[in-house]
Formats: structure tokens, sequence, C-alpha cells
């Protein structure tokens, strides 16, 4: 398969999980469709690296699984914080940064 | 065959994607991310990257879906309402998706780079295998190695302080170090003041 049509498919990813993003309000499918956006860029590394033919790229995606991770970690402690305080779970609703 | 096994999978992401932004409720959500991560999985593979395929399997479809899990089935898996405070907000988001989608087609068919309409150079098996990327990865990107490490610790503290309650009340010095976590545990002292829950807190200790 020529790289072309990864970079295709990592862009049309890229997009749904941007329109996700846009389109949902609960911050769990929000991270979700925030993962689709990091794993379309992770397949464009991958490909890339491919492409060239340097396994440097395949570091490049390691290292972005690993902020991924960080991130899950970090939202999802938030979203269970949110919870505990009994606050909705909407980003709508969630638009002043008060306790 | 590979072209099969490409169109395959790029159809089980693609479907795991939609499904994640489509379903409404949560839980179905997390489960279609779990076939979008494996279909990526197989994408890694085609690509020769077995141990970026490996580490998508085990890091995400194994460790990080397993805290989605738990998390969707912890908070409630209530759907969102049907309220949209800006509205056309459904016919707009898509039109931006589109938008990124035609700008970012665009960007790769003007791109001058010729190889991108090849399958990439020859390589041999041992492209992307644990040995190689270990190697680089302990020699000649330590730094960004270590960076990561201290990132994930960051990360797991930062959570633990997030997410984390004291076990009792009233545990001394815990509830009069002004975490306002346990002061939420009683739904009459949930008040709109945030510095009113700490000061609370040290009240009762």
């Amino acid at each position: 398969m020529n790289t072309e049509w990864y970079i295709v498919l990592s862009s049309l990813l890229f997009a749904v999980g941007a329109m996700g993003i846009l389109i949902r309000r609960s911050p769990v499918v929000i991270l979700l469709c925030l993962e689709i956006m990091l794993n379309a860029g992770n397949l464009s590394l991958v490909a890339f690296s491919r492409m060239v033919g340097n396994q440097q790229g395949q570091i490049f995606a390691i290292v972005v699984m690993v902020v991924a991770a960080c991130e899950v970690v970090v939202g999802l402690g938030l979203i269970v914080a949110i919870f505990r305080r009994k606050l909705p779970l909407d980003v709508d609703e969630l638009r002043e940064l008060r306790g | 065959m590979e072209a099969v096994l490409f169109f395959f999978a790029a159809l089980g992401a693609l479907g795991g994607a939609v499904g994640v932004v489509a379903l409404r409720n949560p839980f179905y959500g997390v489960l279609a991310l779990i076939v979008h991560l494996f279909s990526l999985a197989v994408l890694f593979l085609l690509l020769s990257a077995a141990f970026v395929a490996a580490a998508q399997v085990v890091v995400y479809a194994g460790a990080v879906m397993v805290l989605y899990v738990f998390v969707t089935a912890y908070v409630g898996g209530d759907t969102e309402s049907a309220w949209e405070p800006i509205p056309g907000q459904r016919f707009l988001a898509p039109l931006m998706g589109a938008a990124i989608f035609v700008e970012l087609s665009i960007a790769v068919l003007g791109s001058s780079l010729v190889a991108l309409g090849t399958h990439g150079p020859d390589v041999n098996p041992g492209f992307g295998d644990p040995a190689g990327i270990g190697r680089l990865l302990l020699e000649r990107f330590l730094l960004a190695f270590e960076a990561s490490s201290i990132l994930l610790l960051l990360a797991a503290v930062g959570a633990v302080v997030l997410a984390g309650r004291a076990r009792t009340e009233g545990a001394g010095k815990g509830a009069a170090s002004g975490s306002s976590e346990h002061s939420s545990e009683a739904p009459a002292e949930r008040s709109e003041d945030p510095l009113a829950a700490p000061s609370h807190a040290g009240g009762t200790a």
C-alpha cells in the first residue's frame, strides 16, 4: 500500500475526532475523541517512518502514546473529582472554574 | 492480501471512530474505541512497526481502556441532554470536520513528496522490532525516555491527588491540611464558595 493511503486515513480519523470534540458534551466522550485524534497523529508518524525507512518516527509515536496515557490519567482523575462533588458532567455547564 | 487487510483495518478504525462520536451511551463509545485501537494495531503491523503495534494493544487497549471502562461505570452512562447551547452546532461541527479533512487532503496532495506515492524503501526484517526500538530509545533518545518516565510519575501522582480522598473525615492533619475533597462527601456542605470548604473541614478536625 502506498503511504498516501495511510496519510489520507489518518487525516480522516483526525477530522472525525475533531468533529466529535465539537459535537459531544460529555467530558468522557471528549477524552475518547481526543484519543482518536492522537492516534491519527500516531498513524501518520508511523506511516512516514515507514516511508523514509527510518525507525525514529516510531519513537515519536511511542512518546505520543506516553503523553496520551498521562492525559487520560489526569483527565479521568478530574472527571472523578467533578463527579464526587456532584457537579454536572457537561462541558457547557462546567464553564466556570469554581468549586 | 496486504490491500485487503489494509481496507478491513481502515474500515474498522473509521467505524470505531464514527461509533465513538455517534453512540449516545459513553460505555458503547469506549467499546467502539477498543475496536478502533485494535484496527490501528493491525495498520501498524502492516507498516512493519511491530513494537508500536504491541505497545498499542498492551498500553492502550489493555491499560487505558480498562481505566476508561471503570470510570464510565463509576460515573454512570447517562446520556447527555439534547439541549444545544449554540444553535446549529450539530450542523456546523460536521462542516468543520469536513473542512479539516479537505484542508489536510489538499496539503497531502499538494506536497511535492514523491515518496508519498510509493510503499517506501525495502527494509530488513528487523525494522521496528523491540531490539531496534530499544536501542534507539536507550541510546539516542535517552533524554526523551527519561523525560517521559518523569511525566508518567507526575501524572500518576497528580491523578491520586485529584481523585483521591481521605479515608476518614477526622483524619487529623489530613483534614486540616486544606484539601477540600472530603468536605464534599456530605451533601449539605456543598457550598458555592470554594474557600468555605477547607475552613469548614479544618473546623471539624
